[in-house]
């Protein structure tokens, strides 16, 4: 190591001393943002509302805003699926990035060209499903978790008719078991494809060298929490678009 | 000599002082170093660092704004804890005495509450920063895991204290919060697959949670133990490993 970097003439070393660099850059930020804060706690009061009344429900009632993503998600899955099997995907999604991330490129740096890919992930799973879900639920929801513009009046007598249908009804399907039986092969076909389309991508972006460095399991858990990010997405537009309810209706669970 | 610095010279030479303070002040290398390793907070730090480190450019100064919001909340919190009673008849009343009497009481809630939303921010923003480095490359896949459980512990903080003030946002905003709860496959009894399990409305997952089948008292005393004292603790063991491994692993960087 040290003889290559003095081949190349390259510093052996950029270290700096702690004190005083780094601490007094630390006590720098550290004095503004409380006097920031402080200033801000002066001017803005933290919300105290009526004592709590539990037979009286608000409506909307929200939760706080940094879990409105989650909230919304209700509109489109079921509190099982959006309230606690997403979330915990959400929660293992990111603690594997580190391990199927085998880019050895773009670490201590910013690039975007080394790790296009990756990057373009986080900001589909942060920037646009997390961060506009949370915008949406926070300024776009009123009374009966309708669709309201911030400066719209909050009717709560707002009329929306139902109009949803279940996927295989859309399909032509009534006959109860029938439906559930296309409406799981819909759900396998999405992932069976999803899950064979994201193959083929990476090898035709990758190459197959690529993949066999990558290995198995790396690509299946890949694949896997991708395809299940995308699902979010894919029923937003569904329900949008054709008013689709539910795709899997089952006596246990409606996916 | 002046007198003034022979007064100086007798307090700097004095047992007292030299058993406190271990080295000079003089802008020396040796003294730079001593400054960090010879001081149990500033140890934290390594001696040194790589220039790049220390730029508000490359570490946006998330980490450690998120670490100063949890220290501001920790101390306004033990302020709040003087006047506030986790009992349901008293909890409200309370954070009115506490607004309108005690001195700096409105100022130390609101800064408690919004250091709290900051922290949250500030953790995502910092989440979002390692990202784009790529700083969990090898070797630090284990802080990113960490630093995940550090992420779900600062949700779960703001969100149990959201029921401390007791009022119709509170328990309204922890009750749609933790619905969710109650539909977990299995454990939750409006969840699939409950009755398989014997999930009843005051026996599963919510019901855990909350200390019984509804939000209430229980609740209210159940939160104000996890907010002020289980997962601050949790929080801050995690915090003392995240900064550990960062000092054992280096600051990430370009290679040399
Ligand atoms: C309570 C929450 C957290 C606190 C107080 C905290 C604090 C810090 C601090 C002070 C640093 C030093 C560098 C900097 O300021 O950027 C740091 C680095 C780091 N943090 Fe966090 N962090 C937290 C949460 C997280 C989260 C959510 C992640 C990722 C999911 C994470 C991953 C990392 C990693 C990998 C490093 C090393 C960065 C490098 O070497 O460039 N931390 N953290």
């Amino acid at each position: 190591m040290a003889e290559a970097a003095r081949a190349r003439k390259l510093p052996l070393d950029d270290k700096i001393h702690t004190w005083p660099h780094l601490v007094r850059m630390e006590f720098l930020v550290a004095l503004f943002a409380t006097v920031a804060l402080t200033l801000w706690a002066m001017m803005v009061d933290a919300p105290l509302e009526e004592p709590a009344n539990p037979t009286r429900t608000p409506n909307p009632s929200k939760a706080p805003w940094y879990f409105l993503g989650l909230q919304e998600m209700l509109v489109y899955f079921d509190p099982w699926h959006a309230g606690v099997v997403l979330p915990t995907l959400i929660i293992v999604g990111l603690m594997i990035i580190p391990y199927i991330d085998i880019n050895p490129k773009g670490s201590g740096y910013y690039c975007f060209k080394d790790r296009k890919y990756e990057i373009l992930t986080f900001f589909l799973g942060f920037h646009i499903l997390w961060i506009v879900t949370i915008i949406i639920g926070t300024f776009f929801r009123g009374p009966g978790w309708n669709l309201f513009w911030p400066w719209q009046h909050w009717d709560p007598h707002k009329v929306v008719a139902l109009t949803n249908v279940d996927l295989p009804y859309l399909l032509g399907f009534r006959d109860y078991w029938v439906s559930a039986i296309v409406g799981l092969l819909v759900v396998a076909a999405y992932f069976v494809f999803g899950i064979a389309a994201f193959y083929f991508w990476v090898l035709r972006v990758k190459g197959r060298e690529f993949l066999e460095r990558w290995g198995m399991v790396r690509f299946t858990l890949t694949a896997v929490i991708f395809i299940f990010m995308l699902s979010l997405p894919a029923k937003m537009f569904l329900r949008l678009v054709f008013n689709v309810k539910y795709i899997l209706v089952t006596p246990w669970i409606n996916i | 000599m002046s007198l003034l610095q022979k007064i100086k010279n007798d307090i700097v030479e004095s047992h007292v002082w030299k058993s406190i303070f271990r080295h000079g002040y003089e802008d020396t290398p040796r003294n730079r170093v001593m400054m960090v390793t010879a001081n149990v907070f500033l140890h934290l730090h390594p001696a040194k660092v790589r220039r790049h480190a220390v730029r508000m450019r490359f570490t946006w100064c998330m980490g450690g704004l998120t670490f100063l919001m949890f220290l501001i909340t920790a101390v306004t919190g033990v302020y709040l804890m003087f006047y506030y009673r986790p009992v349901a008849e008293y909890a409200f009343a309370d954070m009115k005495y506490l607004e309108t009497d005690m001195p700096f009481g409105m100022l130390m809630r609101n800064m408690h509450r919004w250091a709290a939303h900051a922290m949250i921010v500030f953790v995502w923003l910092h989440m979002f920063r390692v990202f784009l480095t790529g700083s969990y490359k090898p070797p630090r896949e284990f802080n990113w895991i960490v630093g995940v459980l550090l992420l779900v512990l600062t949700l779960l903080l703001s969100f149990t204290g959201y029921l401390l003030p007791w009022d119709q946002l509170a328990i309204w905003a922890v009750t749609v919060g933790s619905n969710m709860a109650r539909a977990t496959p299995l454990l939750g009894y409006e969840g699939p697959f409950a009755e398989f399990v014997g999930a009843n409305p005051v026996y599963d997952a919510r019901a855990f949670l909350f200390g019984g089948g509804e939000i209430g008292p229980h609740t209210l005393l159940r939160f104000y133990i996890l907010h002020c004292i289980f997962i601050p603790l949790v929080a801050s063991i995690l915090m003392a490993v995240h900064f550990w491994r960062i000092r054992r692993d280096g600051f990430s960087g370009p290679s040399l």
